[in-house]
């Protein structure tokens, strides 16, 4: 009934001569645009005149009324169908919208809050002989403790990842692989308190080791771990069988055809996955707080007495509940952010710099 | 250089299911061989045996010997690794290494295996190799160029070159030419008639006039049923197959007549 309903408001809509029956009528190229400006300058008016206080109302009013004035004026002018077309397109652009407001949000609070005292003095001093209410101190020890906590934990978690993705994947069969996937999924959902709880019993209580750097570099690679196999073990299997195959018919014995061309045909997507895991650790707060302890004074050592963290930093910061305090959590924050987005920089670049050519 | 192929009694399974049944022939050195017959009739399975590729597959297993000159490949003791590298394989869609230049594809084998060479005789090998497998003159100015950015045909050449670097007795070739235009199918098989003046070669097709044109024995596959196991019905002269079959099922299969 749709069907017929439409072709009736399409020969309604345009002279039959004018056109071939396989052409209709088109809304102009930038009415898409058009409309949404109209939406949003709609939705601020009523907002406006309804007297909402929350300019979030304002956008959902908008985005609202894009969508509708989209499926209103094409099922005017281009019939049902491609109404519903132009609807489906104006909703995955109003989703976007809607995924990125809070993304942009975050980053320029961050930014705009954190710049006040992210300076060299910052970035180079520790919170030595500083009096939390007052300016100045800095972010040094806590980006020294970030960097020997989640590179400890890279150097455990990423060499045992790997080895299991490629077990799993090349050579696991039958009820061990089963279990050793069981548990990397149920590993996958471990709360990072609950691993951290777990190394302060097993590892500070029972064996009697102090709070260090590297106490919480090992809870760090228990929930990094799962997420290194899971990317890895997807990455291998994007890997064509016809590869292995090539270099097995060449006399090449399976580790060697792991190691020389299964993993070099994946390395780039598996990197991208270690930086995802890295990403995921380096803002890990509660494992540092029950086992690395905190820090105002540098400590290079990891392996012995309490280090800091960059997440730790800013929620000590933030718990200090003064001004100047508040500024070094958000510089803090900034300088995190920075970290992991310069990791997935690099990571980027690794992948495309190493993924396979096919140019001529 | 080239070896002779002695199967008997070889059967080859996918777990429980036996996909070939009880196959026994000779493969004659210095000559091509070619395996003809319907989908699913264990030709390609029966290729991969005769390089111990068909234990790659998960649950494949075999029974039965195969032997080359005079030694069973399915022996006691007998490493795998050391089988493939006598018995080269050539596979159906070309599969050049992807993160490897046309240069590195070629020495891959070489490489791969550990057999570290000078430089020089390097270069020497890939030239050989390239200029045996009739690529050479195409991709002289360009080896440091990715192997996946030649065309099809290319690069099932690339594939044959980088099979005889190893300098292997035996060249099988599953369907070489089967993703292939006519042109890049000639080639082929013209490489073929060249090639087999060094390597003893099996070649599977489903392109009877390919048969017919390079092969000097002809095998003929047959299976009873689906889900029944593969058998080879005769093996025979070329020529004698193709005109003359002793068994009706071959003359059926080869002029069209089948099922």
């Amino acid at each position: 009934m749709g069907h017929e309903m439409s072709e009736t408001l399409t020969q309604d809509a345009l002279p039959a001569s004018s056109l071939s029956p396989l052409a209709h009528r088109r809304i102009p190229r930038w009415a898409p645009a058009g409309i949404a400006v109209a939406a949003i300058a709609l939705g601020c008016g009523v907002g406006a005149a309804a007297g909402l206080a929350s300019h979030l109302q304002w956008g959902l009013i908008s985005l609202l009324l894009f969508v509708g004035l989209t499926y209103g004026i094409t099922a005017g002018v281009e019939g049902r169908r491609q109404a519903r077309d132009r609807v489906a397109t104006s909703l995955v652009w109003a989703c976007f919208v809607v995924a990125v407001v809070p993304l942009y949000s975050l980053l320029q609070t961050t930014i705009s809050k954190g710049v006040k005292v992210l300076d060299g003095n910052f970035l180079t001093h520790s919170m030595g002989g500083v009096i939390t209410t007052q300016p100045g101190g800095g972010v040094y020890h806590a980006v020294i403790g970030t960097l020997e906590q989640v590179g400890l934990a890279s150097l455990i978690a990423v060499p045992v990842g790997l080895l299991t993705a490629i077990y799993l994947v090349e050579y696991g069969r039958g009820k061990l692989a089963k279990v050793v996937t069981f548990f990397v999924d149920v590993m996958t959902g471990v709360p990072s308190i609950v691993a951290g709880l777990f190394i302060l019993a097993f590892w500070i209580i029972i064996l009697g080791f102090g709070y260090s750097g590297f106490a919480g570099a090992l809870a760090l690679a228990i929930l990094m771990m799962p997420v290194v196999v899971r990317s890895t073990e997807e990455m291998l299997k994007l890997v064509p069988n016809e590869l292995r195959e090539a270099s097995l018919a060449l006399g090449v014995p399976k580790w060697r055809t792991i190691l020389k061309v299964v993993l070099p045909t994946s390395i780039g997507g598996i990197l991208t996955g270690v930086m995802l895991a890295v990403a995921r650790i380096a803002g890990e707060t509660a494992p540092v707080l029950l086992l690395v302890f905190g820090n105002q004074l540098i400590n290079n050592n990891p392996f012995s007495g309490a280090q800091s963290s960059l997440p730790y930093y800013v929620y000590e910061q933030y718990t200090n509940g003064n001004d100047a305090s508040f500024d070094r959590a958000w510089a803090a924050a900034l300088v995190l952010i920075a970290f992991v987005m310069i990791l997935n920089l690099v990571a980027r670049g690794i992948a495309r710099w190493k993924a396979p050519k096919t140019g001529r | 250089m080239a070896k002779r192929i002695d199967v008997s009694g070889l059967s080859a399974y996918y777990g429980n299911h036996r996909a070939i049944e009880d196959i026994s022939m000779t493969v004659e050195p210095r000559s091509v061989t070619a395996f003809i017959g319907p989908s699913g009739c264990g030709k390609s399975t029966f290729l991969r045996t005769l390089n111990r590729m068909h234990e790659v597959t998960p649950g494949g297993r075999v029974e039965g010997k195969v032997m080359l000159d005079d030694e069973n490949l399915y022996g006691p003791g007998v490493d795998p690794v050391a089988v493939r590298r006598t018995v080269g394989m050539v596979f159906q869609r070309p599969n050049p290494f992807p993160t490897m230049s046309i240069y590195d594809n070629v020495a891959a084998g070489l490489r791969l295996n550990g057999t570290a060479r000078r430089k020089s005789e390097l270069d020497g090998i890939v030239e050989k190799s390239l200029k045996g497998a009739n690529l050479w003159n195409e991709v002289k100015d360009r080896l440091n160029k990715p192997g996946a950015g030649l065309s099809g045909g290319q690069q099932q050449r690339l594939c044959i070159a980088r099979a005889i670097a190893v300098e292997p007795q035996v060249l099988l070739m599953d369907e070489p030419c089967s993703a292939l235009d006519p042109i890049s199918t000639l080639a082929i098989e013209d490489l073929i008639g060249q090639l087999k003046e060094r390597f003893t070669i099996v070649i599977v097709t489903h392109n009877m006039q390919q048969a017919a044109r390079v092969s000097d024995r002809t095998a003929f596959f047959n299976l009873a049923g689906v889900g029944q196991p593969g058998r080879l019905i005769e093996i025979d002269e070329t020529q004698r197959i193709f005109s003359n079959p002793s068994v009706q099922a071959t003359e059926d299969y080869i002029s069209g007549r089948f099922g």
